[in-house]
C-alpha cells in the first residue's frame, strides 16, 4: 500500500516540477506575458489572472506546491485555459466514462484471448504456431495508431460500414432508445477493435513464450511419465504460465493506457486521450495537468486490483497472505 | 564473439530479420544522398494522387510523400537509436549496481525502478514536452532515452542478481577487486547478449514513442519525422478523405522497422535461451 502511495506522490511532485525547471515553460511564460502587458484582451486577463491565483503563482514556490496538493486532495483540478470558465473537473468527468467504457473492456478482451492464444501456439506447435507468431510480432509491432488509422481507412472510409469518428452521431440525441445504442455500439466498434488486436499480439507472444518454457519443465516430465492426460497437463501449464503474465499487465498497463490514449484521437472518441489532445493543441496547461493526474490514478488503481487479484489467483501467495494475517 | 555471429546466422528468423532492417536504414541513409531534394518543399498541390512524377504522391501541403518517407525514416531511425543508446546505457548501470550490491542499495534502485516502471513514461514525456518550445531530434532522443530505461534496469538487475554467486565472481573478490572491476570485468561480459537485445528492444520502443509523441502534436520540431507525417496526415483528415498515400507509407515504415527490430530480437533470445526453440 505504502508503495502506491509514493509512486502517486513521485509521480505528482514530477507533473509539478519539470514544468517549473524548463525556462520558456508554459508556466512562466504566462507570467511574462501578463508582466509585460502582452495580453490584450479583458477576457483573456481574466482566465490569466485566475489562472496565476489558481496556482499560486505569486506565492513562493513552497506555498505553490502546498496549494497544489492541497487542491489534488480536494479533487480540485482547476479551471480550464481553453474552455473557460469550465473547470476541467468537469471536461473529465463526462470524458471518463466514455475511456473507462472503451479501454477497460478491451484490454480485457484482448489480454484473455492473446494468452489462450499463445497458450495454445505453444502447445499445439505446428502449423498454428507458424502462422499465429509471426502475425503476433507483426501486429503488436504495429503501433495502436497505425492499427487504428489503417482500420478507420479500410472499414469506414473505403467499406463505409462504421462511422468514421465520434462517440456517437451528431443527428441523434443521447438517450436509452434502441436506435441510440445501435449508433453507440456502431462507434464503438473500430476503437475497440484496434485496441484488442495489438494487445492480444503482445499477449500472445509474452504468453506462448512462458508456455513453451513450462511445457520444458520437470513437473510436465513427470506428468507424462504418469500417463495424465494432455488436457489436464495443458491446464497445469496454462495455469503456471498465466502468473508471470499477471504481472506482466500490471507493469505494461501504463504503456498500454497511453497507446489506448491515441487510439482515441484517431477516432475523435470523446474521451480523456481527445481531450489531452485538444489540451495540448491549445495550451490548456490545467486540462493537461489534470488530465495526466487521472491516468495515473487510474494506472495505480489498476495496478492494485491486478495486485489482489494476483493474491487470489496464486495458492501461494494466498497463503501467505493468510499466515501474515493471523 | 565470432562464434556468437556464426550460432546467429544460422537462424532463418535472425537473417530474415537482419536483411530487412539493413534494408530500410541503407534505403534512408542512401537515398537522401543521390537525391538531395528538400522534404519540406511544397512541390505540388495538397493529397495528388501518386503518378509518374510522385510515385507516392503528395501530401497536404503538396510535399513529396516518398521524399518525405525516406527522410522521416532516417529521422525516426535517429531518433531510435539516440533513444536507444541512452535508455540501454542507464538501465543497464542501475541494473548492474543494484544487482551486483543487492541490500539497501538495491531496495532503493529497485523501488525506483519500479515507479517509473508503472507512472506511464507518455506522461512523463508530455509534461516535458509541453515545456520545451522547440524539439531537436537530438534532443527528442534524450528525453525518450531518459523516460524509457526502466525496462532495462529490470531485466539487467535480474540477470546480475543471478550472477553474484558465482564462482569467478567469488574468486575475483577473493582477489582483492573492487565492486566496479566486478561489476564490468566479471559480470558484463555474461550479460552482453541481454543488454544488447534490450537494446534493440529500446530502439523500436524509441521509434514508437517518437511516432506517439508527434501524433499528440509534441514531435520534434522542423524535421520530417514517420510520426510527424502520420500526425500531419490525421490532422489534415487524410483517411477521412481518402488519401492513402498519405498515411499508408509512414505507417508501413514503422511497422516495417519495429516488425524487423522484434525479429530479430526474438531470434536472439531463441539462440541464446535453448529452451524457447520449439
Amino acid at each position: 500500500m505504502f508503495w502506491y502511495v509514493l509512486t502517486f506522490f513521485v509521480a505528482v511532485v514530477i507533473i509539478f516540477v519539470i514544468p517549473r525547471l524548463i525556462p520558456g515553460n508554459p508556466i512562466s511564460s504566462i507570467i511574462s506575458q501578463m508582466a509585460t502587458g502582452g495580453v490584450q484582451s479583458e477576457s483573456l486577463e481574466k482566465i490569466y489572472e485566475s489562472f496565476i491565483h489558481e496556482f499560486g503563482l505569486d506565492k513562493p514556490l513552497f506555498f505553490q506546491f502546498t496549494d497544489y496538493m492541497k487542491n489534488i486532495f480536494r479533487g480540485n483540478l482547476g479551471v480550464s485555459f481553453s474552455l473557460f470558465p469550465k473547470t476541467v473537473n468537469e471536461i473529465l468527468g463526462e470524458a471518463l466514462p466514455w475511456t473507462l467504457a472503451l479501454q477497460l473492456p478491451a484490454i480485457l478482451v484482448g489480454w484473455i484471448a492473446g494468452n489462450l492464444l499463445g497458450a495454445v501456439a505453444a502447445y499445439r506447435k505446428g502449423k498454428f504456431d507458424r502462422v499465429l507468431f509471426p502475425a503476433s510480432i507483426f501486429i503488436s509491432a504495429m503501433p495502436y495508431y497505425v492499427l487504428a488509422i489503417i482500420l478507420l481507412y479500410v472499414f469506414a472510409v473505403y467499406f463505409g460500414w462504421f462511422p468514421t469518428g465520434g462517440g456517437y452521431s451528431i443527428t441523434t440525441l443521447p438517450s436509452f432508445s434502441l436506435s441510440f445504442m445501435k449508433d453507440l455500439l456502431s462507434h464503438y466498434f473500430l476503437p475497440f477493435l484496434s485496441i484488442v488486436l495489438v494487445t492480444i499480439g503482445g499477449q500472445a507472444i509474452g504468453m506462448r513464450e512462458m508456455s513453451i518454457y513450462e511445457l520444458n519443465t520437470d513437473y510436465v516430465t513427470y506428468c507424462r511419465m504418469l500417463g495424465l492426460s494432455d488436457r489436464k497437463i495443458s491446464g497445469y501449464v496454462f495455469r503456471n504460465a498465466m502468473l508471470p503474465q499477471i504481472t506482466g499487465l500490471a507493469i505494461s498497463i501504463g504503456t498500454m493506457v497511453g497507446g489506448a490514449l491515441i487510439t482515441e484521437i484517431v477516432f475523435g472518441y470523446p474521451g480523456i486521450g481527445t481531450w489531452l489532445f485538444n489540451g495540448i493543441r491549445q495550451q490548456d496547461y490545467p486540462l493537461i495537468q489534470g488530465t495526466t493526474l487521472i491516468i495515473i490514478i487510474a494506472v495505480l488503481l489498476a495496478n492494485f486490483i491486478i495486485d489482489l487479484v494476483y493474491g487470489f489467483v496464486d495458492p501461494r501467495i494466498r497463503i501467505a497472505q493468510m499466515e501474515e494475517s493471523r | 564473439m565470432n562464434s556468437m555471429v556464426k550460432v546467429l546466422l544460422t537462424s532463418k528468423k535472425f537473417v530474415i530479420g537482419f536483411c530487412l532492417f539493413m534494408t530500410l536504414v541503407l534505403v534512408s541513409i542512401i537515398v537522401p544522398l543521390v537525391n538531395p531534394a528538400d522534404p519540406l518543399e511544397m512541390v505540388g498541390l495538397m493529397y495528388e494522387k501518386p503518378s509518374s512524377e510522385y510515385w507516392l504522391g503528395t501530401d497536404n501541403f503538396g510535399r513529396d510523400v516518398l521524399i518525405e518517407l525516406v527522410h522521416g525514416m532516417k529521422t525516426s531511425l535517429r531518433i531510435g537509436f539516440i533513444a536507444g543508446i541512452i535508455a540501454t546505457f542507464i538501465g543497464t548501470i542501475i541494473g548492474l549496481v543494484a544487482g551486483y550490491l543487492g541490500r539497501n542499495i538495491d531496495n532503493v534502485l529497485n523501488t525506483i525502478t519500479n515507479i517509473f516502471l508503472v507512472i506511464p513514461p507518455i506522461l512523463i514525456l508530455i509534461i516535458i514536452s509541453i515545456s520545451l518550445e522547440s524539439r531537436s531530434l537530438g534532443l527528442m532522443g534524450l528525453i525518450l532515452g531518459i523516460t524509457s530505461w526502466p525496462w532495462t534496469a529490470r531485466a539487467v538487475r535480474a540477470q546480475a542478481c543471478s550472477l553474484r554467486a558465482r564462482e569467478h565472481v567469488n574468486l575475483a573478490k577473493l582477489n582483492g577487486s573492487n565492486p566496479l572491476e566486478i561489476i564490468f570485468k566479471e559480470i558484463l561480459p555474461y550479460i552482453f547478449s541481454y543488454v544488447f537485445m534490450s537494446f534493440i528492444l529500446q530502439t523500436a520502443g524509441g521509434i514508437l514513442n517518437e511516432a506517439a509523441m508527434s501524433m499528440l502534436g509534441l514531435g520534434p520540431t522542423n524535421v520530417v519525422s514517420l510520426g510527424t507525417m502520420l500526425s500531419w496526415a490525421l490532422l489534415f483528415e487524410a483517411p477521412r478523405v481518402g488519401a492513402w498515400w498519405a498515411f499508408l507509407p509512414p505507417a508501413i515504415g514503422i511497422t516495417l522497422i519495429t516488425f524487423s527490430l522484434y525479429v530479430i530480437n526474438t531470434a536472439m533470445d531463441e539462440v541464446f535461451n535453448p529452451k524457447l526453440r520449439s
